[in-house]
């Protein structure tokens, strides 16, 4: 279970580029809660996820991950415990490795990295078929360097990664993004798959409200900064995209009529 | 015969100076950072080898004791990069500016030759060989056991790790890897290595001096560079460290025949950076200019077809 209680994060703080990314942000996270979550740009959902994986240090407020008080580890340190999937599907692989390199060092994630040999043969067996479900014929070229895949192989690559060991939070943060609409829909389906197999819990930020809708259990619209609506079950699935169109409109409202009266005076 | 000796003196040079240039590909291909430290460790590894000789230690153990001056160096330079968030290139500076004094007072004067100390060429147990042929026998069996060596630790996971800081710092640090750790052991490996190197040239040549290390990692670079001519990009990483050495061969080949062919001694280090900036900007300048060229031919059957 994850639990942040009333957690902040300014960017640039006491400069005159200050900004508030994440205001008293209170959540908690149920094991096997897939949440999927949307709000405009800069409303902090990519620095919610950032700030759960430790990217960025919290102004205040605590973070607990299985009732363990996490709020002030590092990314590296908290990274045993999670996945993610990056929106740039060059960030979540190293270029000049091999296939199976890139697996052998996701499957140690948070592991002590010793100087014992960096894939055991026993692992080449697990590799080849975890690759083979993927379809892309990955299996037959193991040993190829990554940099000679393409963006939506490597993020199925990347989904595989996050996932060889088990994480208690896997986070996606628009990791279809920058994919075409066919492979979008693709690595989508692989991350529904994957997440329903192994049962996990997972934070999904997404622009696709659709999406948003059908995927998960439990939907979380934010805005400039906070959570404005947290919607699960039923509720969640009888959503329709005007609703939220509506609702976004509705919480947005009052920033808009500010800006106004400040163009207006 | 004096051309063909000059050129086996290259041939034994070029591979003890090859280690050095094998720690520097560790920073500088692997990680990804260009680390100036080098100049100062290699004489550190110099300055340390020849005072442990002059206090009567066994050659083989001054020798790793210098590796173990470079590891220090090199941990430095790495803990000031990571941990207080110095840019490498300054980082490396410091610890370089800061080691000339350092081994100033190791040695305790600037120059400190080595006549009657034990010396690992000059007790060589195989007698009737030329020096020559020493220190090829020496260089060659110490470079291959460094090649195995580091072979062996980029492969395991610790190695995996810090090649893959080089390639993608954040992907590693999401996998749970301290980069800051990887960073601090690649610099103190190269140091390492660049230091051992020092402690072996020291001996070949008989003496330390202060200023040997002045230009090491110009001399690096062009092994570097030379050796990745040799071979093209992606081979077996057993092969490109081979072809460093290689590189380093024949960068003192080159240097020997520029020097027979009437090139100053003075001009020396001019002529080196001129080749490895040379080196370093054809691979760009072809590829520019392959694209000019693809892109004048595309567009113009584009335009052939249009007018059709």
């Amino acid at each position: 279970m994850l639990k942040l209680s009333n957690i902040s994060k300014t960017f640039n703080l006491g400069t005159i580029n200050e900004k508030k990314a994440l205001q008293n942000i209170s959540l908690t996270v149920n094991d096997g809660d897939f949440i999927t979550i949307i709000g405009g740009n800069g409303a902090g959902k990519s620095t919610l996820l950032n700030t759960i994986a430790g990217v960025y240090s919290i102004d205040c407020g605590h973070i607990y991950l299985d009732n363990n008080d996490v709020s002030l580890k590092g990314e590296h340190e908290i990274a045993a415990n999670i996945g993610r999937v990056f929106q740039d599907p060059m960030m979540g692989t190293a270029t000049n490795l091999e296939i199976i390199e890139n697996l052998a060092l996701a499957n140690r994630r948070g592991k002590r990295r010793t100087l014992a040999w960096g894939i055991k043969a026993s692992e080449k067996q697990q590799y080849h078929e975890v690759l083979k479900r993927l379809g892309l014929g990955l299996e037959n070229r193991m040993t190829s360097k990554v940099g000679l895949l393409s963006g939506g192989q490597r993020q199925a690559l990347t989904l595989l990664m996050a996932t060889l060991q088990k994480p208690k939070i896997l986070l996606l943060d628009e990791h279809t993004a920058a994919l075409d609409p066919v492979t979008a829909k693709k690595v989508l389906e692989l991350t529904e798959e994957i997440v329903a197999e192994q049962n996990l819990t997972a934070l999904m930020v997404t622009h696709n409200m659709k999406d948003a809708i059908a995927i998960g259990n439990r939907l979380i619209m934010m805005n400039q900064g906070q959570i404005v609506y947290d919607v699960s079950g039923e509720e969640k699935m009888n959503l329709t995209v005007e609703d939220l169109l509506r609702k976004f409109e509705e919480v947005s409202h009052e920033s808009f009529a500010n800006d106004r009266m400040l163009l207006v005076d | 015969m004096p051309f063909l000796l000059a050129i086996q003196s290259a041939v034994g040079q070029g591979i003890l100076w090859g280690i050095m240039a094998l720690g520097v590909f560790i920073t500088f291909r692997l990680l990804d950072i260009a680390d100036l430290t080098v100049d100062g460790s290699f004489a550190t590894g110099g300055a340390v080898c020849a005072v442990a000789l002059t206090s009567g230690i066994n050659p083989f153990v001054a020798i790793l004791m210098a590796t173990v001056s470079g590891f220090i160096a090199g941990g430095i330079t790495g803990i000031l990069h990571t941990k207080f968030d110095i840019p490498a290139i300054l980082a490396g500076i410091l610890s370089q500016i800061g080691l000339y004094s350092i081994n100033l007072r190791i040695m305790g004067r600037s120059n400190i030759p080595l006549l009657n100390t034990p010396n690992l060429f000059k007790d060589f147990p195989i007698g009737g060989l030329s020096n020559n042929w020493i220190v090829l026998i020496i260089g060659l069996v110490i470079a291959v056991v460094i090649i195995m060596i580091s072979y062996w630790f980029f492969g395991t996971e610790l190695g995996s790790a810090i090649r893959a800081t080089g390639n993608n710092e954040k992907m590693v640090r999401s996998l749970g890897v301290n980069t800051n750790s990887t960073k601090i052991i690649g610099l103190m490996i190269s140091n390492g290595l660049i230091a051992l190197s020092g402690g072996l040239v020291t001996q070949a040549q008989g003496y330390a001096d202060i200023k040997m290390g002045i230009g090491a990692i110009v001399m690096a670079l062009a092994s570097i560079v030379i050796g990745e001519v040799l071979i093209s990009k992606g081979t077996n990483f057993m092969v490109t460290l081979a072809a460093i050495i290689s590189g380093s061969i024949i960068y003192r080949i080159i240097i020997t025949l520029v020097l027979q062919a009437g090139l100053s001694t003075d001009d020396l280090k001019l002529f080196t950076a001129i080749l490895v900036a040379v080196a370093l900007a054809i691979p760009t300048y072809l590829a520019k200019r392959r694209q000019v060229t693809t892109y004048k031919k595309m567009t113009k059957e584009l335009e052939d077809a249009e007018t059709k």
